[in-house]
C-alpha cells in the first residue's frame, strides 16, 4: 500500500494557493512559478530552465508579471508565496518576453536552413511567437570560434545563447565539470575549458539540453531533418538497465536515437554508448544472406538451404555422438524469445550444454542459482542509498546510468566505497577504498568480512572461512565494513570486473554474506543487456550440462555461436579459438561476421539486430521491456525467435509452431521463472589459486561490449576506446626494466603481442592493465589470468 | 406573305455569302496562331517550367540541403540526401526530381532560401524511357548552368515585386 506513504508526504509539504491567469492552485511552498505554471499546462516560454538541472535564471525568457512586483519576475526563480498573482499573459509579460527574445536574436546568426538544429530548435519555435519578422539589429553580429569537442558532439558556439545547461549538466549529473563559461557580457564563452574533448560517458545528453543548435549530434551532422524522420521507441540494449530511447529512422534507416523519458531507468537522459551505437548497424560486413561455407567458399543460399543445412548439421551431431556434443554459446544480449526457444530448441536435441555468461569464468557457486539474477535494491532506489560498497566495478563505465544513480546517492550524502582491481576515475568520492591487484582481490575482500565479524555481531560460516587471510583487516576494511553496518539503506554492487575474476564465486558470496551480515542490499551487475532474461528463461546449462569455460575446456564437435563474436565477446579468446577449430561443425548466427568467424564457422545465418527486431527484455529489476522493430531489416536477415522456431519446426521439435511473436509470449509467461527462490546455503567453490606474478586487469571497455558499439565509428574514435597498451603500477615496470612508453611482449601462454607500457599509479602493484574484448586482446587468454610480461633492457 | 418573301430570299443565297464574308474576313486579319518551334508566343518571366539547380558566379553551387523544398513540395517530387561536405558545409549528395509527380506549383522555388532550386521558362523536354523521369543533381545543375543567363533576368525583373 502506498497511500500511507503518499499521504506523509503530503502532510510534509505545506501547500499555497497562488492564481496563474485567473485559475487558481494548490502548489508546494517554495516550488517556483514555472513548475505550477508547467503542472497546470500553461506555457512559459524558457530556455535555461532544465527540472532535472538547478536554476540559473539566465535566460530571463521566462518573465511573467507577478501582481505588486515592480518588474517582470523569471517564473523559473520565482518561489511562490501565498496569495501569488502570476499573469503570463498580460501586456507587461508579453512585452518583456518580446524584448528578451529580440536582445537574443541580435546575436544569434539567422542561417537556421543550414544549421543541424533546424526544425527542432527551441529558439526557433519561439522566434515564431515571440520574435519581431524583421531585424532591427543592423550592426556587427558576435563570432565565437568553435571548440573541438570530440568524436561525439559538434560545436557551433556563435549559435549559443549562453543559457549553461550543457555546463550545469556536465557539472551536476556528469560530474565532470568539463565545460564552463569564460569571458563577460558580449565577450562570454560557453566552451570545454582546457580544449579537450568532452569525455564524460554521458556527454551526448548535452545535445538534447542544448536548445540551439550549438550543440549537435556530430556523427548524425548534416544527414537528416526532425520532420522526415519517424520515431520508433525502443530499448537500449548494451546494459541491464534497459533505457528507453527513440530511434529515429528514414526510409526504414536508423539515423540517430535519442532519449525517452522512463523515470524508473534512464530518467531523460541516455548514455553515449546507448546513443551512438547504432552508427555500427549499417558497417560493410554485416551478413545479408544465408550463408553455407562449401569446399572453403562462402556461397549465399536460400533461408530454406540455410536452415535446412543447419537443422540437418545439428541432428546428425545428436545422431553420431549425442546432444552433449553440442554446445550452445548466447550473447548475454539477446531477446528473452531467443533466450526461451534457443533453451527450448537445445533441450529438444538433449543437449544440456547452453549458456550465456561468456565474460565469466567461474561457476563453482552454479548451484546457488539465484545468484545469476540478484538485483535486490531497484534501479530508482540506488539514489537513496546511504553507503555503497563496489566490489569491482567501474560502475561508470559498465552501466553508465547506475553509475550517475551511484552519484545522486552520493550527492545526497552516501558514503560510497570501493575493492577494485585499478583506481578507476569516478564522478564521486570515494570514502574507503582498497585497490589491489586481482590475486589478492578475494583475501583483500575477505578481510572486510572479517571485520565485521571481528564486530561480533556475525559469524562467517565455514564454507567461506577458509578465504579468511591470517593477520588483522587495516583501516580501510575495518571502515568499509563501519559504513556498511551503520547505514540503513545499504547496498553492495558486484561489478562486471568481479564477474569475471577466476574466483568469482568466492567474490559473489563474500559479497552476499557481507551484504547479509550487514542488512545491506546485493545487486550483482553481469556483462550483457538481458541477463535477467536470459536466466528466467533458462539459457543455462541444466544438471548434466557443460557451463560455457567447460564447453571450451572439453571441446564440443558442434557449436552454435548466437549473436557473439568470439574473439571478442568470450573471456578466454585464444581457448575459444582452439575449441572453434577442433570442432566439425560451428553454427553462427550472427548480424555482422568477422573474418575470425569466418573462417571458424560453418553456416552463417543473418540475424537481425535488436534495432531491427521485435522482442522483450527483462532489465536489472525484472522488468519486462517489449519493443518492436525501428529500422527496416538489412538484405535476409531475419529477428532471432523467427530463425529458432524454423530451426525447430524443421527438426520436427515440439513446440515451434508459432506464428506470431504474440504467441511466443502468451506461452513464456505461462512459463515458470527457472530462478529458484532463496536458497540460504553457501557453496563450495574454487578456492582462490595462490598467484604469483603479475595478474592481468581485462576490464571490457566500455565501448567494446558487443558487435555494435566495436563497429561505430564514433565511439572507436573516443579517447574509451584507446586499447593498444599494457598498464603497470611504476614500481613493477621497474622491476622489470619498463619505462612509460616503451614496447614489450606481453603472453597469457600462447601467442605474445608487442604492448606499448604505461606506468601509472592507477594500476596497484601485481596487476597489469590491459583490457579485453579488443583487437589486441584476441591472441590472449583470460581477461583475469596470469599474464607474462618480458622484462625491458633495464631490468635489474 | 412572308413565308412567299423568304422562299425567294433563299434562292439567292444569302446565308452562303454571309457566312464567306466572315471567311474572308479572318483570312486577311493578321493571324493568332504561329510556325512553333520556328516562332514562339511570349513567355511570362514567372513562367514555371523544367526544373534547375543554380550556382553562385564562382561556381559553388548553391543548394546547402536545408531540405524545405522536400518538405514542401505537395507531390513528394524531390527526394534529398545530405550530408558534411569535406570542407565541412552543408551539402546534398542526392537531390532527385521525379516530372511525373511534380505538379509544377513552384513551391520549392518559393521556399527556397537561397535561390537554387528555380523553375526555368524552359518547356521544351521530352523523354524516352520511364526512368527519365528522374533528374538528379547533376543533370539539375547542367540544366542550371545552360539556362543561366535566362534564370537571373526573370528573377531581376521579379525582385521588384518579391
Amino acid at each position: 500500500m502506498s497511500a500511507p506513504a503518499d499521504k506523509v508526504k503530503k502532510d510534509a509539504v505545506e501547500m499555497v494557493n497562488i492564481e496563474v491567469d485567473g485559475i487558481s492552485m494548490e502548489v508546494p511552498r517554495n516550488s517556483m512559478i514555472i513548475e505550477a505554471t508547467d503542472k497546470a499546462g500553461i506555457d512559459v516560454p524558457r530556455f535555461c530552465y532544465h527540472r532535472k538541472l538547478s536554476i540559473a535564471a539566465n535566460c530571463r525568457m521566462c518573465l511573467v508579471d507577478v501582481e505588486k512586483a515592480p518588474k517582470p519576475l523569471p517564473a523559473c526563480a520565482t518561489p511562490v508565496m501565498d496569495g501569488m498573482k502570476v499573469y503570463t499573459q498580460s501586456r507587461r509579460a508579453i512585452d518583456a518576453q518580446h524584448g528578451v527574445m529580440e536582445f537574443l536574436l541580435i546575436n544569434h546568426p539567422l542561417d537556421c536552413p543550414i544549421c543541424d538544429q533546424g526544425g527542432e530548435c527551441e529558439l526557433q519555435d519561439l522566434a515564431m511567437g515571440y520574435g519581431r519578422s524583421v531585424s532591427r539589429f543592423t550592426e556587427r553580429k558576435r563570432v565565437v570560434k568553435d571548440k573541438n569537442a570530440g568524436p561525439l558532439i559538434q560545436t557551433d558556439m556563435t549559435r549559443c545563447i549562453h543559457c549553461t545547461r550543457c555546463v550545469r549538466f556536465l557539472e551536476e549529473i556528469a560530474g565532470t565539470s568539463e565545460m564552463g563559461g569564460s569571458g563577460r557580457g558580449d565577450n562570454l564563452e560557453i566552451g570545454t575549458c582546457i580544449e579537450r574533448s568532452i569525455d564524460s560517458e554521458l556527454s551526448g545528453n548535452i545535445i538534447d539540453l542544448c536548445p540551439v543548435g550549438a550543440l549537435t549530434n556530430k556523427p548524425f551532422r548534416y544527414s537528416a531533418r526532425s520532420w522526415e524522420m519517424r520515431s520508433h521507441r525502443s530499448v537500449a540494449a548494451h546494459d541491464g538497465v534497459g533505457s528507453s530511447l527513440h530511434y529515429h529512422t528514414r526510409r526504414g534507416d536508423i539515423m540517430r536515437a535519442v532519449p525517452a523519458e522512463s523515470e524508473m531507468t534512464n530518467e531523460t537522459w541516455l548514455s553515449d554508448r546507448d546513443r551512438y551505437s547504432h552508427f555500427g548497424l549499417y558497417s560493410k560486413d554485416r551478413v545479408m544472406a544465408p550463408r553455407i561455407k562449401l569446399d572453403g567458399q562462402w556461397r549465399d543460399v536460400s533461408w530454406e538451404q540455410g536452415v535446412s543445412a543447419t537443422a540437418e548439421a545439428l541432428g546428425a551431431a545428436r545422431e553420431a555422438h549425442g546432444g552433449e556434443q553440442i554446445g550452445f554459446l548466447m550473447s548475454p544480449s539477446c531477446t528473452s524469445e531467443e533466450y526461451y526457444l534457443a533453451a527450448k530448441l537445445a533441450r529438444a536435441l538433449e543437449c544440456e550444454n547452453i549458456d550465456y555468461r561468456l565474460r565469466e569464468i567461474d561457476f563453482s557457486d552454479h548451484a546457488v542459482r539465484q545468484q545469476y539474477a540478484v538485483f535486490e535494491k531497484k534501479i530508482g532506489e540506488i539514489e537513496h542509498c546511504d553507503a555503497i560498497l563496489l566490489v569491482g566495478s567501474n560502475i561508470r563505465h559498465e552501466a553508465p546510468i547506475l553509475g550517475h544513480r551511484v552519484r545522486k546517492a552520493w550527492q545526497s550524502g552516501a558514503q560510497i566505497s570501493a575493492v577494485n582491481p585499478l583506481n578507476w576515475n569516478f564522478h564521486f568520492d570515494l570514502e574507503s577504498a582498497v585497490i589491489c591487484a586481482p590475486q589478492q582481490w578475494v583475501s583483500e575482500l575477505a578481510k572486510v568480512a572479517k571485520s565485521i565479524e571481528n564486530d561480533g555481531r556475525a559469524s562467517i560460516p565455514d564454507e567461506l572461512k577458509a578465504l579468511i587471510p591470517g593477520g588483522e583487516p587495516g583501516a580501510e576494511h575495518q571502515s568499509i565494513a563501519k559504513q556498511l553496518k551503520e547505514s540503513e539503506h545499504g547496498l553492495v554492487i558486484c561489478g562486471q570486473a568481479a564477474m569475471a575474476h577466476p574466483s568469482a564465486s568466492a567474490l559473489r558470496q563474500l559479497a552476499r554474506w557481507i551484504a547479509k551480515s550487514t542488512g545491506c542490499a546485493l545487486n550483482l551487475l553481469p556483462h550483457g543487456a538481458n541477463t535477467t532474461g536470459a536466466a528466467h528463461f533458462g539459457a543455462l546449462p541444466g544438471e548434466a550440462g557443460l557451463d560455457v569455460r567447460a564447453m571450451l575446456d572439453q571441446a564440443r564437435k558442434t557449436y552454435v555461436l548466437w549473436g557473439i563474436e568470439p574473439d571478442f565477446d568470450i573471456a578466454n579468446p585464444a581457448l575459444a579459438q582452439a575449441a572453434l577449430d577442433a570442432a566439425d561443425t560451428v553454427i553462427a548466427v550472427a548480424s555482422h561476421a568477422t573474418p575470425q568467424l569466418e573462417s571458424v564457422a560453418d553456416v552463417i545465418l543473418p540475424l537481425a539486430p535488436i534495432a531491427e527486431s521485435d522482442g522483450s527484455f527483462e532489465n536489472l529489476d525484472g522488468t519486462t521491456l517489449s519493443f518492436s522493430a525501428a529500422g527496416k531489416v538489412r538484405g535476409e536477415a531475419r529477428p532471432g525467435w523467427k530463425i529458432l522456431r524454423r530451426i525447430g519446426a524443421v527438426i520436427d521439435a515440439q513446440g515451434f509452431s508459432q506464428v506470431n511473436i504474440a504467441e511466443v509470449q502468451a506461452e513464456m509467461a505461462g512459463e515458470e521463472d527457472r530462478k529458484p527462490g532463496a536458497d540460504d546455503s553457501w557453496p563450495k567453490f574454487n578456492k582462490p589459486r595462490s598467484a604469483k606474478g603479475l595478474h592481468r586487469v581485462g576490464e571490457t571497455p566500455m565501448y567494446g561490449v558487443d558487435a555494435l558499439c566495436r563497429r561505430s565509428d564514433a565511439l572507436q574514435a573516443t579517447a574509451h576506446a584507446d586499447s593498444g597498451f599494457v598498464g603497470l603500477n611504476p614500481k613493477d615496470g621497474k622491476d622489470l626494466g619498463l619505462a612509460h612508453g616503451d614496447k614489450t611482449a606481453v603472453d597469457q601462454g600462447g601467442e605474445a603481442i608487442e604492448l606499448e607500457v604505461r606506468l601509472s599509479e592507477e594500476v596497484p602493484q601485481g596487476a597489469a592493465w590491459l583490457r579485453s574484448s579488443t583487437c589486441v586482446s584476441r591472441a590472449l587468454g583470460d581477461s583475469f589470468g596470469s599474464i607474462n610480461i618480458s622484462a625491458g633492457g633495464g631490468a635489474g | 406573305m412572308n413565308t412567299v418573301v423568304r422562299y425567294f430570299k433563299s434562292l439567292m443565297l444569302l446565308e452562303l455569302f454571309a457566312g464567306l464574308s466572315v471567311t474572308m474576313r479572318y483570312f486577311f486579319r493578321p493571324k493568332f496562331t504561329i510556325r512553333y518551334p520556328e516562332e514562339k508566343t511570349p513567355k511570362s518571366n514567372r513562367f514555371r517550367g523544367l526544373h534547375a539547380l543554380r550556382r553562385y558566379p564562382n561556381g559553388e553551387e548553391r543548394c546547402i540541403a536545408c531540405k524545405l523544398c522536400e518538405a514542401v513540395c505537395p507531390a513528394l517530387a524531390i527526394t534529398i540526401e545530405s550530408t558534411q561536405r569535406d570542407d565541412g558545409t552543408r551539402r546534398t549528395t542526392r537531390y532527385d526530381i521525379d516530372l511525373f509527380k511534380c505538379i509544377y506549383c513552384g513551391f520549392c522555388e518559393e521556399s527556397c532560401p537561397v535561390d537554387s532550386i528555380v523553375e526555368t521558362g524552359f518547356l521544351e523536354y521530352h523523354m524516352e524511357n520511364a526512368s527519365e523521369r528522374i533528374v538528379d543533381k547533376q543533370q539539375l545543375l547542367a540544366i542550371g548552368d545552360r539556362f543561366e543567363a535566362q534564370i537571373a533576368a526573370d528573377r531581376e525583373q521579379d525582385a521588384a515585386y518579391r
